[in-house]
């Protein structure tokens, strides 16, 4: 194994401690896990939902009954029944099948940006927090001014100037996670600046950015993966917001938010299932990520637990 | 006192900075040509070069900075394309409609929230502890669009008792003269009492909607922080003296709970002026919100750069007459400073 060749040149002062098996941590980890889910049930509920999600995202357009697309005029605004379980939308189109169509789009907006929220502001709030200094000011000034202003209407400032798609809607949606990203990675690599096992990779003459990348990162990576789930119901949210308002997804595209917007005139005349399924869909997903980020919190992170 | 306002007022000055820095590069961001944006789609080339010189466009991007700040001071935020008018006396005319719901949408969720909060924490595990606790994680969940449309759906279409959600008055009203902007105060101040109960019932739903919106963070922190502050010693010893307990929430606990409470409404004004654009989507409401969102889908950069700049620097001024206030309930504050 991979992982006990590496454990072997361990340093003599090391040797007293019994060499920790590589997965013993990871066993740790989902007995812990484990006991959470037995212990608050509502973490479980919300995994399995995530289960659900993930599965409409990846098999979602073969599963469904009908086309998303294909439009049938005979068939418009027809309330829920057994042949559409959500009804029909303006042009006939079957709004369950768009509903679970547009899980996987959703879902990879709100991935995409978290991701590259995770690496523009991992990275910076880490080298800010550990290197201190000029980086630590920069970094902090750029955060404190994306903070200045209401977030989603500076991603609607960003989507309007960069131009008007999905891949703007996702740089927007990282852009306005920054601060938050940065300034938990800092407050996590400054307590860890200066602790025993840095000083000790720094005495083997490791390279500043190899304690920072080999060293550091991993370990605050538990705690950025928790607000990685905390955030991830927000980036939904403001993606679809920002759909809502048209902007990013065009139509005939199924999306969650510009459903909603093309089912809300119908919502006075009471067509109401056109705009209630993507809108409750929606609500489901970040409720989802909401009670999954407190119950990864749980397992990864005890003690600020409240 | 003079001190510490004046040394807030500094600090947010950085913060203007940066906002204006911030509006500046997103219009150097425009893809393309931003000569030939400006200029329009039926431009030729001696218009747009026309345009280019007109803009600054032609100097250096420190000198394009210095005229945009000129222009900024001078209280010009550029024409918009498609109406041709001034930027500012659209957004000036606008503003009060959006104000006037916003204040009402978060006047009204501090009145559910707090109180909610309150209860919650003095009886904790009860039924309204659950309410809140519900309350509150399903509020962070709610796409505020979506609450707007079902509440549209249940009060005017089910029930009948909401005017259509088509704006801030029923047409067979004329609006009432200018005073404030605000149709509330104005049909109240000339006593016009028909208009102001026709204006109230169309605010009604979407300050509600925004209510509905910002209500989870305030209940949440009311209850955290009455907790903390219940379980402190001040409030033991004056239980001990046999105080009414009225008399130790609302005097004692309340008063310390609240500096907590007042901090995040800084967060809660970020996300209500966030939605606040979508809730006047939902609703026709004539506010800045959907002047924006207009101009957005026009390809009309001006009014959006004055948006968001309009936006960012009534955040900064919320946040500073936040911290002030902060000053004049807590005492401490002022004596740091």
């Amino acid at each position: 194994m991979r992982g006990k060749a590496k454990a072997m040149p361990a340093p003599a002062v090391m040797a007293e401690t019994p060499p920790r098996r590589p997965l013993a941590g990871l066993a740790a980890m989902l007995r812990h896990g484990r006991y959470v889910i037995s212990e608050n049930p509502v973490t479980g509920f919300a995994f399995g939902l995530f289960v659900l999600i993930v599965i409409a995202a990846l098999f979602g357009p073969y599963l469904v009954p009908h086309d998303p697309l294909a439009s049938d005029t005979a068939a418009a605004l027809k309330p829920p029944s057994l042949k559409h379980w959500f009804g029909t939308d303006q042009l006939g189109r079957d709004v369950f099948s768009r509903v679970v169509v547009a899980t996987r789009l959703d879902f990879f907006i709100a991935i995409a940006s978290v991701a590259l929220v995770f690496l523009m502001g991992g990275l910076a709030g880490v080298a800010a927090g550990f290197f201190g200094g000029w980086t630590d000011r920069i970094v902090g000034r750029i955060a404190d001014t994306i903070m200045a202003f209401p977030l989603f209407v500076l991603a609607m400032g960003i989507v309007a100037a960069l131009g008007n798609t999905v891949q703007n809607i996702v740089i927007a949606t990282a852009i306005v996670n920054f601060p938050l990203y940065a300034r938990v990675a800092r407050a996590e690599a400054n307590v860890r600046r200066e602790a025993g096992f840095v000083q000790a990779a720094r005495l083997s003459g490791n390279s500043e950015v190899r304690i920072l990348l080999a060293h550091i990162l991993p370990n605050i990576l538990p705690i950025m993966i928790v607000q990685m789930s905390l955030t991830m119901g927000y980036a939904i949210l403001n993606a679809a917001g920002l759909s809502f308002i048209g902007l990013g997804v065009r139509p005939p595209t199924a999306e969650w938010g510009i459903m909603v917007a093309e089912g809300s005139a119908f919502m006075v005349s009471g067509e109401w299932w056109i705009a209630f399924f993507p809108g409750a869909a929606l609500m489901i997903a970040v409720f989802c990520f909401n009670l999954l980020g407190d119950g990864l919190r749980d397992i990864f992170d005890p003690q600020r637990r409240t | 006192m003079w001190s510490m306002t004046l040394k807030r007022l500094m600090f947010a000055i950085p913060s203007l900075i940066g906002v204006v820095i911030i509006t500046f590069l997103l219009t150097r961001a425009l893809p393309g040509d931003p000569a030939a944006y400006f200029a329009g789609p039926a431009a030729t080339q001696e218009a747009i070069s026309q345009v280019r010189a007109k803009l600054g466009l032609d100097k250096s991007l420190l000198v394009q900075f210095t005229r945009y700040v000129g222009d900024l001071a001078r209280g010009d935020l550029g024409n918009s394309l498609t109406t041709g008018q001034p930027v500012v006396t659209e957004i000036r005319n606008r503003l009060p409609a959006s104000a006037e719901l916003t204040l009402l949408g978060l006047i009204v969720s501090v009145l559910i929230a707090v109180p909610l909060g309150i209860l919650a924490a003095t009886k904790p595990d009860s039924l309204i502890d659950h309410a809140c606790r519900l309350v509150t994680t399903a509020g962070v969940s709610l796409p505020v669009f979506f609450t707007g449309l079902i509440l549209v759906y249940v009060f005017y279409y089910l029930l009948g008792w909401a005017p259509a959600p088509l704006g801030r008055l029923d047409i067979f009203f004329s609006t009432p003269p200018q005073i404030t902007g605000f149709y509330l105060i104005d049909s109240l101040l000339t006593g016009k009492f028909d208009l102001f109960r026709a204006a109230l019932s169309q605010l009604l739903l979407p300050a509600l909607t925004l209510a509905i919106f910002s209500l989870a963070p305030i209940a949440r922190m009311t209850r955290a922080s009455m907790l903390a502050v219940l379980a402190s010693d001040f409030v033991r010893t004056a239980r001990a003296s046999g105080l009414t307990p009225f008399t130790v929430i609302v005097t004692y606990a309340f008063r310390n709970a609240m500096l907590p409470v007042i901090t995040t409404l800084g967060m809660v004004f970020s996300f209500l002026l966030g939605a606040n654009v979508l809730v006047e989507k939902v609703f026709a409401w004539p506010g800045i919100g959907s002047y924006a969102v207009e101009a957005l889908l026009a390809s009309d950069f001006a009014p959006v750069q004055g948006f968001v700049l309009t936006m960012a620097v009534l955040y900064v001024a919320l946040n500073l007459i936040i911290d002030i206030l902060y000053g004049l309930i807590d005492p401490r504050v002022r004596i740091e400073a």
